[in-house]
C-alpha cells in the first residue's frame, strides 16, 4: 500500500484508494441495507464474501508475497470448520474452546505440510500441497461419526457467553468484517516487516537470499503456518455461517476458487483478496440470475483477466507489481 | 599454514564421466587478493559452487579460518563471513537498489523474526546500505528499481551487496563481465582500496584487472590447477602460456591498468 | 488369487488410461511450462464426441476415430485462441486462465448435450469375456484398452525417440530456450504438442466411456490423478509418465480392493470400514508425497532446470 511519492501515478493512486474506500463503505452498509429492504440474502452472500476473503487473504500471504503457490489451501478451511463441528457435536459449544482449537489444528497441519512440502519447488510444490489437501479430504469423508461425505449440521453456533451472540446475523456479519480488516492490517504490517522482506526476497530470488546469509526455509515455514492459522479461523467462521461442515469445504476445487479470488483481485495488493472474492462471488451470483449458463461468461472473463490483466483487477485501478 | 584464511584441499567433483574439479588445492592467506584464471570450461563455475556450498564435492575439504566448512549450507557460510558476487547479476529485480543492499545488511543484523516494525524505516538497516551505495557510486540510484538500472550499475550493485555483509572473504565471480572501460577501471580502483583489509578471491577473464590487482594467481585448466604464483611467475610459466595465455592470443606482457 | 489377478489387470488398465492423460500433460508442462487445468475438459470432450459420432455413424470404431480427430482439432483451436497467450506467464496466471476454461467447457457441454450425460455402447462383439487363465475370465474390452494403449505408448515412443519432431520435443523438454534459438518454428511445434496432448486425452476419455461414464465434470477427478502421475514420473518425461501411471493405477486399484480387508482382519468393524476406505483413497497421494520427499523432482526428471 505504501509507495514512494510519484506525481505521474498520483491520479491512479487516488483511484485505487477511492475504490478501496468504496468497497469498505459498501461492506459496512450491507446490514443497514438488509434491515431496510428485508433482503437477508444480501447479508448471507456478503458474509460469505467476507469469510472467503479472509481465506484468500491468508493464501495471498504465502502465494502473492511468498511465491508459494499452494493448491491445497482450502484444507485449512476444512480443518478449522471440522474443529468447530466436531467439538460442537461432542458437547464443547464454547467458542473460547472451539476457535483456538480451529486455529491450533490448522497451524499444526500447516506445520507438517510445510515442513515436508517446502523442500520442493514450482509445480511440484503445487502438487504436493494438493496431495496433502486431498488426504485430509479423504479422512473427512471417512469420518462416519461426523457425517462422512454427507457432512454434519451444527445446531448451535459457537457460544461466547454474554460477549456476543453469533446467532444475531448482523452481529456475526460485523464480527467477520472486523476480523477481516484486522487480518488485512496484520498482513500489511507483516509484509513490510523484516520477516515480510525475507519472505518477499525469497520469492524474488531465493538463491540470492541464501547467498547473503538467510536460512530461507525456516522463514517460509513460519509464514506457511501463519497463513494456515488465519485460514483455520476463516474455516471456523464458515462453519458458523453455514451451520454445516462437510468434506467439500476442502475439496481441491475450493482451493482453486481461493487461488482465483486472490489472483483476480491482484496478488500483491492488500485489498486484492477482498476485491477478488467480491468480484468472483458477486459475478457468479449475478450471472446465475441472468442466464442458465453463467460459466459460459464467467469462464472467459477469468481467462481474459489472466491474459490481459497482469496484476489482476488491482492493476486496473492503479496498483503496480512490486517486490 | 596458520594464517591461511581459505584452504582448499584436493577438492574433487565429477559429473557422470566428466571430472569438473580434479584435486584442486589452493591456499589463500588473510589479506591476499588471489585470482583464479582459466579458459572457459575449465571448471570455474563448479569450483565456485563448491566454495559457496551450492555444489557438494565428491572429495576433498574446504577450510575457512581453520574450520571445515565442506558440508555447511550456503547461508551458514555467508554468516561465517564468506560473501560472493554472481557472474550473472542475481538481484532482487522488483525491489529498489537500496532495498537490495538493505536486505544484505538485514541478513547479518540478527534474526528476522520481527513481524511488526516497518523494516524500510530502520536506520540500522538503511544507513549501512546507503553508505555502501555511496561507496560504489550508486547513491543517485538508491530508489530506482533494479529492473531499471543499467547493466554496469547492476554489476556495481552486485559488489555492494557482497561488501555490505562485512565479509572476511570476498569471492568475486567475473565482476568485470560486460562492463565498459570506465566502469572496469572504477571497479579496479575500488578493489584495490579493499585489498589488505579484506581477503579476496577473484575469478576473472579480464587480464588487465588480474595482473593489476592479484597478489597471487592460480591457473585452472580442465579442472586442475596447473600453476600458482605471482603475476611475473605466471606470465613466464610456459605451461600456462600454452594452455591459456597462448590460446587467448596474448603474449602475457599486458599493460598494467591505471 | 483370481481376484488378485483381476484387480491387477484393472490396475494396469487404469494405469494405461492415466498414462494417456499424463503423457499429454507432462509434455505440456515440460515443454511449454504450462499448468493446464483444462486437460480434464479435453478428456471429457473426447468422450462426448465419441458418444455423439458413434450414435450418428452407428459404429463404435468410426465414432472413436472421429472423436480423436475432433479432440485434436479442438486442441489446436484452443491453443491458438487461448493457450498460447499464457506462455511465459506465472503459474498463477495459468491456474486462473485454465480454471476459467474448465468452467467454460463444463457449461458448454451442458448447453450442447444437456445435464444428464450420455452413454457409449460397445459393439456386441466386444461384450464378451475372455478366458486368460483357467478359471479366470476377464472382459475383452478391458484387454482391448490395455492393448490399444500399449500400442499408443509404443507409437509415442517411436515418435519421441526416432523422429525429428520427437527430437524437438525432447530438446524442448530439457531446454526450452535453446530450441527457440535453433530457429525452429516454435509456434507450430507448441500447437502440435498441445493438440497431441488433447488427442491423447480425448482418446482416454472415449476409451473409458463404455465402462465408466460420459458426464459433465468427469475430467476433474481423473485430472488430479493425472497430475499425481506427472509429478511422480517427473515433469517432461514420457517414460516417467508411463512408469508412474502404472504405479498409480496399480496402487490405487489393488489398494482399494485389498486394504479394507486387511484392516478388517486387524481392527473393529466400524473403524476398519471408514479407515480402510479413507486410506485406500489416500494411498496414491501418500505415495506421491513420499516420492517427492525422497526425490523432489520426480523419478525421471527430464528438465535440466
Amino acid at each position: 500500500m505504501k509507495s514512494p511519492p510519484d506525481h505521474r501515478r498520483g491520479a491512479r493512486f487516488g483511484l485505487r484508494r477511492a475504490v478501496n474506500a468504496c468497497v469498505l463503505v459498501v461492506l459496512a452498509l450491507v446490514p443497514v441495507y438488509a434491515a431496510l429492504t428485508g433482503d437477508n440474502f444480501a447479508m448471507t452472500l456478503f458474509t460469505r464474501v467476507i469469510i472467503l476473503a479472509l481465506a484468500a487473504l491468508s493464501l495471498n500471504l504465502i502465494m502473492g508475497f511468498g511465491g508459494m503457490v499452494s493448491f491445497g489451501h482450502a484444507v485449512y478451511l476444512g480443518i478449522g470448520g471440522y474443529a468447530v463441528g466436531i467439538l460442537a457435536k461432542e458437547g464443547f459449544g464454547s467458542g473460547f474452546v472451539q476457535w483456538p482449537a480451529a486455529i491450533a489444528a490448522s497451524s499444526l497441519y500447516a506445520l507438517v505440510v510445510g515442513a515436508l512440502s517446502l523442500r520442493t519447488r514450482g509445480v511440484y510444490f503445487i502438487m504436493i500441497t494438493l496431495a496433502f489437501a486431498q488426504m485430509a479430504y479423504y479422512v473427512a469423508v471417512g469420518l462416519d461419526r461426523y457425517g462422512g461425505d454427507d457432512g454434519l449440521t451444527i445446531y448451535q453456533r459457537s457460544s461466547f457467553g454474554p460477549l456476543i451472540d453469533l446467532n444475531n446475523k448482523t452481529l456475526f456479519y460485523y464480527l467477520c468484517l472486523a476480523l477481516l480488516l484486522a487480518g488485512m492490517y496484520l498482513v500489511w504490517r507483516l509484509v513490510n516487516s523484516r520477516f515480510g522482506l525475507v519472505i518477499r526476497g525469497a520469492r524474488s530470488n531465493e538463491r540470492r537470499m541464501r547467498a547473503i546469509g538467510f536460512p530461507t526455509f525456516r522463514y517460509k515455514l513460519v509464514c506457511f503456518v501463519i497463513a494456515g492459522a488465519m485460514c483455520g479461523l476463516a474455516g471456523a467462521l464458515l462453519a458458523n455461517h453455514t451451520n454445516f461442515i462437510s468434506p467439500a469445504m476442502m475439496h481441491w476445487t475450493r482451493s482453486g476458487d481461493l487461488i482465483v479470488m486472490a489472483v483476480l483481485g491482484g496478488v500483491q495488493a492488500m485489498f486484492g483478496p477482498l476485491i477478488g472474492a467480491m468480484t468472483f462471488l458477486l459475478l457468479d451470483e449475478a450471472l446465475s440470475r441472468v442466464t442458465d449458463f453463467p460459466d459460459l461468461i464467467l469462464g472467459p472473463i477469468l481467462l481474459f483477466v489472466a491474459i490481459y490483466l497482469n496484476g489482476g483487477l488491482d492493476a486496473l485501478i492503479g496498483g503496480r507489481r512490486r517486490g | 599454514m596458520a594464517d591461511a584464511l581459505l584452504e582448499v584441499e584436493a577438492l574433487t567433483k565429477r559429473f557422470g564421466g566428466v571430472t569438473a574439479s580434479d584435486a584442486i588445492s589452493i591456499t589463500v592467506p588473510a589479506g591476499e587478493l588471489h585470482a583464479i584464471i582459466g579458459p572457459n570450461g575449465a571448471g570455474k563455475t563448479t569450483l565456485i559452487g563448491q566454495l559457496t556450498g551450492e555444489i557438494a564435492p565428491d572429495g576433498g575439504r574446504i577450510l575457512f579460518d581453520n574450520r571445515d566448512i565442506t558440508t555447511l549450507p550456503v547461508y551458514r557460510r555467508s554468516q561465517l563471513g564468506l560473501a560472493r558476487s554472481f557472474q550473472i547479476s542475481s538481484l532482487f529485480g522488483d525491489f529498489t537498489a537500496l532495498d537490495n543492499v538493505a536486505l544484505a545488511v538485514q541478513a547479518h543484523a540478527g534474526h528476522s523474526f520481527r513481524f511488526w516494525r516497518d523494516a524500510r524505516s530502520e536506520p540500522a538497516l538503511r544507513q549501512p546500505a546507503q553508505a555502501a551505495l555511496d561507496r560504489l557510486g550508486l547513491a543517485a540510484r538508491a530508489d530506482m528499481l533494479v529492473a531499471d538500472l543499467s547493466h554496469g550499475e547492476r554489476r556495481q550493485l552486485e559488489i555492494a551487496m557482497a561488501l555490505v555483509t562485512e565479509p572476511r572473504l570476498l569471492l568475486l565471480d567475473e565482476p568485470m563481465a560486460g562492463m565498459g572501460p570506465d566502469e572496469s577501471s572504477r571497479l579496479i580502483d575500488t578493489l584495490r582500496e579493499l585489498k589488505g583489509g579484506l581477503t579476496i578471491v577473484l575469478i576473472e577473464h579480464d587480464m588487465d584487472a588480474v595482473f593489476a590487482l592479484a597478489d597471487r594467481i592460480s591457473v585452472l585448466v580442465y579442472g586442475r590447477i596447473i600453476a600458482t604464483g605471482d603475476a611475473a611467475a605466471i606470465k613466464s610459466d610456459p605451461t600456462v602460456r600454452q594452455a591459456y595465455l597462448g590460446e587467448q592470443g596474448r603474449t602475457g606482457e599486458g599493460t598494467a591498468h591505471g | 488369487m483370481v481376484y488378485f489377478i483381476e484387480q491387477f489387470l484393472n490396475g494396469v488398465e487404469l494405469g494405461m488410461l492415466l498414462f494417456l492423460l499424463a503423457a499429454g500433460l507432462t509434455l505440456i508442462f515440460g515443454i511449454m511450462d504450462l499448468v493446464n487445468l483444462a486437460h480434464g475438459s479435453l478428456y471429457m470432450i473426447g468422450a462426448y464426441l465419441a458418444a455423439t459420432f458413434a450414435a450418428w455413424t452407428d459404429s463404435f470404431v468410426l465414432g472413436a476415430i472421429l472423436a480423436v480427430l475432433g479432440s485434436f482439432a479442438v486442441g489446436m483451436v484452443l491453443e491458438v485462441v487461448a493457450i498460447r497467450r499464457l506462455y511465459g506467464r506465472s503459474h498463477l496466471d495459468h491456474v486462473l486462465g485454465t480454471f476459467g476454461l474448465l468452467l467454460f467447457f463444463n457449461e458448454l457441454v451442458r448447453l450442447i448435450w444437456g445435464p444428464a450425460g450420455l452413454t457409449l455402447s460397445l459393439p456386441n462383439e466386444m461384450l464378451t469375456a475372455v478366458q486368460i487363465l483357467p478359471g479366470l475370465f476377464y472382459p475383452l474390452y478391458r484387454l482391448v484398452i490395455i492393448g490399444v494403449t500399449l500400442a499408443v505408448a509404443f507409437f509415442l515412443y517411436v515418435l519421441v525417440m526416432r523422429t525429428r519432431l520427437g527430437m524437438l520435443i525432447r530438446a524442448g523438454a530439457s531446454n526450452r530456450e535453446m530450441v527457440g534459438a535453433l530457429g525452429v518454428n516454435i509456434k507450430l511445434l507448441y500447437t502440435l504438442i498441445f493438440a497431441l496432448g488433447a488427442a491423447l486425452a480425448g482418446f482416454a476419455g472415449l476409451m473409458q466411456a463404455p465402462i465408466l461414464t460420459v458426464q459433465i465434470g468427469m475430467g476433474e477427478n481423473i485430472l488430479i490423478s493425472a497430475f499425481v502421475v506427472v509429478t511422480i514420473g517427473g515433469i517432461g518425461s514420457i517414460r516417467g509418465a508411463f512408469v508412474a501411471a502404472l504405479l498409480v493405477g496399480l496402487v490405487d486399484t489393488v489398494g482399494r480392493a485389498f486394504l479394507p480387508d486387511l484392516f478388517h482382519a486387524y481392527l473393529s468393524e466400524s473403524a476398519a470400514g471408514s479407515l480402510g476406505r479413507s486410506l485406500s483413497s489416500m494411498l496414491v497421494y501418500l505415495v506421491m508425497a513420499l516420492v517427492l520427499i525422497v526425490r523432489p523432482e520426480g523419478l525421471f526428471p527430464a528438465a535440466s532446470k
